[in-house]
């Protein structure tokens, strides 16, 4: 590990105050952060420690909540506003990692987990657009069974490996941000960047930009929501294939839905195609297959991936299907 | 602040790289917690921080100043065994005892997070406020910790056993 220096923030103000000047990271729970910089692919000057900051889970006067950025993952899971209101999202956070790590792991570190590519931690062995800008990519013509299928790029074709984060972008949640230029809230689905040609830019984040909140907007159509992960193992890996989603049904039509799909592109992918289509039509397979295939359009598969297009339209129609067959 | 290891402050390591788990080992000789693999995949390193459980090898140990740790040389009171420890033996649940320490630690956690009612991936109501300590449930919450030995089914009977009035 690089030497760096350590800090713990107490506030947010203080953070930012922290990080400025230097080659500084905001330090969250570190499950991902501190493996990485035991990888060296990571190796920032300072480390800002962020878990003392806002974590409380508060109710809004819309009716949302506002959930502060060092939240630790499991007490979002277990708030009971969350378990009954927006059950994907405690679906979302219990299906990932272990408990330990969900212990330690905060909300605004979820958020900003890295890739878990294998050539983008292969520092030794691999070439990486993400870590080294302009390399080349050994993913594409690598082993590349786990990778993206939906907005991919010819420099980058890894997944964003978060759980949580795709219950975030079908909840149309928002998030708080402060920097030295100050404050601005950004929609949840406008955070994280496709790779195009800059993978190594993941975020529209500022230098040294900081999450304080994830706002969840009331959404009361949610408490008719899943979240189903499709892995390799019944538990503890990530996801081939995942889906969010919510379900509005007035009589047998559908009046609103929420989707967002995990395990398919290189940040959370919200499913506006198959909303779109499902909007107003009837709560059917065929309706829901149909949905799935008007987002599928779009995939681009890689030499090892192809079936990643069949389970998510599979597992799309499946999630919404069970929503249709349960009462709100 | 000092960081307290089972109920002794120590005081903490100057090279804020040192890991929680490096601290407990090489710093001060409480060899019990075991390191596996190092980042956060196999749950040897598992440690109860103010009673909940963590991975010692993602933490850094500066980040847990003023907090409470409890370790496997912690857990029983007065040198003799805990009795989830002793119900381990009786079911032979394990072979080589590399990931027990951790097993054990998890478990201690894990039946307090079953208390609160935190759900997990196999509970079917998100709403009820209590979780039934099934089979499915136990598996599915010791999923961070792995035994390449193979005595998961002892450490469920262990688990059961020593909980009987929690499991169902």
């Amino acid at each position: 590990m690089t030497p760096f220096t350590y800090a713990r923030a107490v506030d947010a103000v203080d953070a930012i105050r922290l990080a400025s000047g230097i080659q500084a990271k905001y330090l969250g729970g570190g499950t991902n952060l501190v493996d990485l910089m035991r990888e060296t692919i990571e190796r920032p000057s300072a480390l800002v420690d962020v878990t003392g900051l806002l974590s409380a889970i508060e109710e809004r006067q819309d009716g949302g909540l506002l959930i502060g950025a060092a939240a630790r993952n499991t007490a979002v899971a277990e708030h009971i506003a969350v378990r009954t209101r927006y059950p994907m999202l405690t679906r979302a956070i219990v299906a990932g990692a272990s408990a330990q790590i969900r212990n330690m792991a905060t909300v605004g570190g979820n958020i900003l987990q890295r890739t878990r590519c294998a050539y983008f931690y292969d520092d030794d062995g691999s070439r990486c657009n993400k870590r080294q800008p302009s390399q080349g990519c050994d993913a594409i013509d690598g082993f590349n069974r786990v990778h993206a299928i939906l907005g991919a790029s010819s420099s980058c074709v890894a997944t964003h490996p978060s759980d949580m984060c795709v219950a975030l972008a079908a909840l149309d949640a928002v998030v708080h941000l402060k920097s030295r230029s100050g404050d601005r809230t950004l929609p949840f689905t406008e955070l994280h960047r496709l790779p195009g040609n800059r993978p190594e830019v993941e975020t529209v984040l500022e230098q040294h930009e900081l999450i304080t909140a994830i706002e969840l907007p009331s959404l009361p159509f949610a408490r008719r929501s899943t979240y189903r992960k499709v892995r390799d193992r019944a538990s503890y890996a990530f996801a081939l294939i995942s889906v969010a989603a919510a379900l509005e049904l007035e009589g047998n039509t559908v009046k609103d839905v929420r989707l967002a799909l995990g395990g398919v592109a290189h940040k959370p992918w919200r499913a506006w195609k198959a909303e779109a289509a499902l909007r107003g039509q009837p709560a059917t397979d065929h309706a829901f297959r149909a949905a799935a295939e008007a987002e599928l359009a779009d995939a681009r598969p890689l030499r090892d991936n192809v079936f990643k297009i069949e389970l998510a339209r599979r597992t799309i129609t499946a999630v919404l299907s069970q929503l249709a067959g349960v009462d709100a | 602040m000092p960081i307290r290891i089972n109920r002794v402050e120590r005081g903490l390591p100057n090279d804020p790289r040192v890991s929680l788990l490096d601290f407990l080992r090489e710093y001060l000789g409480l060899h019990g917690t075991k390191k596996g693999c190092n980042q956060g995949a196999c749950g040897a390193c598992t440690v109860l921080v103010d009673g909940e459980r963590i991975l010692s090898c993602l933490a850094l140990a500066v980040q847990y100043e003023g907090r409470a740790v409890t370790t496997i040389e912690g857990l029983a009171a007065s040198g003799g065994l805990h009795p989830l420890q002793q119900a381990f033996i009786a079911h032979d649940g394990f072979q080589c005892g590399y990931c027990t320490p951790g097993q054990i630690c998890s478990v201690i956690a894990m039946v307090e997070e079953v208390k609160r009612g935190v759900p997990s991936h196999v509970t079917k109501d998100l709403s009820a406020e209590t979780v039934p300590l099934t089979h499915d449930e136990l598996r599915e919450r010791m999923s961070g910790n792995l035994c390449r030995c193979g005595a998961h089914n002892g450490i469920i009977d262990a688990i059961t056993e020593t909980f009987a009035e929690a499991a169902q």
